[in-house]
């Protein structure tokens, strides 16, 4: 039996989706709305300066400085600026601080808005269904495909992304990491540890 | 009218299945989808709004079924072709029929493309009335949502929370996706218990931020 890859053609065996964007994109492009170099450069910054290492920065900074975790929690947009994670998608940023008490989570049921700036583009399992529907009804079922049980006294708080306000979870810092450099600690900060799908790697 | 993007407590779709180590991107035609739509966005012919309006009206199948790229791929061939910008010959085959339509904005150059994204755009604006509700305040949401585009998810409909914080005076969304872009209202983070969303005496809870027009005092 033949194998039909639906991604990975060669030459010019493109499939339907891969015809069409290309379709889209010469259009747009002979129309003069679009320039592919503009598309390009979109990309770079996608895959290699905007994702999860900004904001695990932005944790383990306010792990290891307590003016900064102060101003994060009084005025996050600033505050994440300050470390150079501005735009797009992150606009009016609030970080929100686990606890030994209280684990909060983020969701937008609505579209996918996901802050951006901070942890770049979403995972598929964020965008898809599944995980829309659940995280408000049922976040310690969800939790639990992720691997994670939470005590029943610590309160589940669920962020639902219904405005334009983005949201990153500041995970509890790990017990034993008192030693550890502000790098080191970065680290062990996982993306969605700052969903609130995970935990800070222990 | 519930849409099938209004998806919070919708039961049937499963579990949720995390891919490990997973890429940014699946494809690369993902990559030219991604980048397409931002870069598109610049001739600013629609509203953020507008965008996820159209997203959502896609057939309720198709909805539930497409990725997310085909959905932005599927809703901006829509706005396209509605504003006249595009044909849908022209969709069909990538090249262009017909003289390219004035649009109000201006492409987007590759050197502006930092400074774009690290820009943003913010969504605040200027407040012409003080804020009705302050933190602490018992509210409801409103018993049901109007058909166009809303930004008030039905599982909260008729429920009671509690004022948590008081965000700011944004654009107001449903406003924005008809067209109106002047419109604002203020914005409240709003505290609902579990229990009161879904009888299921827990003791968690979920927010959510509500434009004052959806909220009634309780």
């Amino acid at each position: 039996m033949a194998h039909v890859d639906h991604d990975h053609h060669e030459g010019s065996e493109l499939s339907p989706i891969e015809l069409r964007v290309k379709a889209l994109e010469s259009l747009l492009v002979e129309k003069g709305y679009v320039d592919s170099a503009a598309i390009d450069a979109i990309i770079e910054t996608y895959e290699t300066k905007i994702g999860p290492r900004n904001g695990a920065r932005v944790v383990a900074r306010a792990w290891t400085d307590p003016s900064f975790a102060d101003w994060l929690k009084r005025d996050a947009s600033a505050a994440i600026a300050s470390l150079g994670y501005a735009g797009r998608q992150g606009e009016h940023m609030v970080a929100l601080f686990n606890t030994r008490e209280l684990h909060n989570m983020v969701v937008c049921t609505l579209c996918s808005c996901y802050p951006w700036s901070v942890l770049g583009l979403p995972p598929v399992w964020y965008k898809s269904p599944p995980y829309r529907s659940r995280a408000v009804k049922v976040p310690r079922d969800v939790l639990k495909e992720f691997g994670v049980e939470l005590p029943k006294d610590q309160e589940v708080r669920v962020w639902d992304s219904t405005a334009e306000i983005r949201y990153l979870v500041i995970p509890v810092r790990p017990a034993g990491t008192a030693m550890l450099s502000e790098d080191e600690l970065a680290a062990l900060v996982t993306r969605d540890s700052m969903i609130g799908t995970g935990l800070a790697a222990a | 009218m519930r849409g099938p993007h209004d998806l919070g407590g919708v039961d049937g779709f499963g579990p949720v299945v995390p891919e490990p180590n997973e890429p940014i991107f699946h494809s690369s035609w993902e990559k030219r989808a991604l980048g397409v739509v931002l870069a598109n966005g610049a001739i600013g012919e629609w509203s953020l709004d507008q965008t996820r309006a159209k997203r959502e009206s896609l057939p309720a199948v198709a909805y539930w079924t497409l990725s997310y790229y085909e959905i932005w791929l599927a809703a901006m061939a829509e706005l396209l072709k509605e504003r006249g910008i595009v044909s849908l010959a022209e969709l069909a085959t990538g090249r262009s029929e017909s003289p390219a339509k004035k649009v109000s904005g201006k492409k987007l150059e590759a050197a502006d493309v930092p400074a774009v994204l690290a820009g943003g755009s913010p969504y605040t604006r200027p407040a012409m009335k003080p804020a009705n509700f302050a933190v602490g305040d018992k509210i409801r949401a409103v018993p049901q949502t109007h058909g166009g585009h809303t930004r008030l998810p039905t599982y909260a409909t008729g429920k009671t929370g509690v004022v948590g914080a008081v965000r700011g005076n944004f654009a107001f969304a449903d406003a924005s996706a008809r067209g109106d872009r002047s419109a604002s209202a203020w914005v409240y983070s709003v505290r609902f218990r579990a229990n009161d969303l879904w009888h299921n005496d827990s003791n968690d809870t979920v927010c959510m931020d509500l434009w004052e027009p959806y909220l009634e005092p309780s």
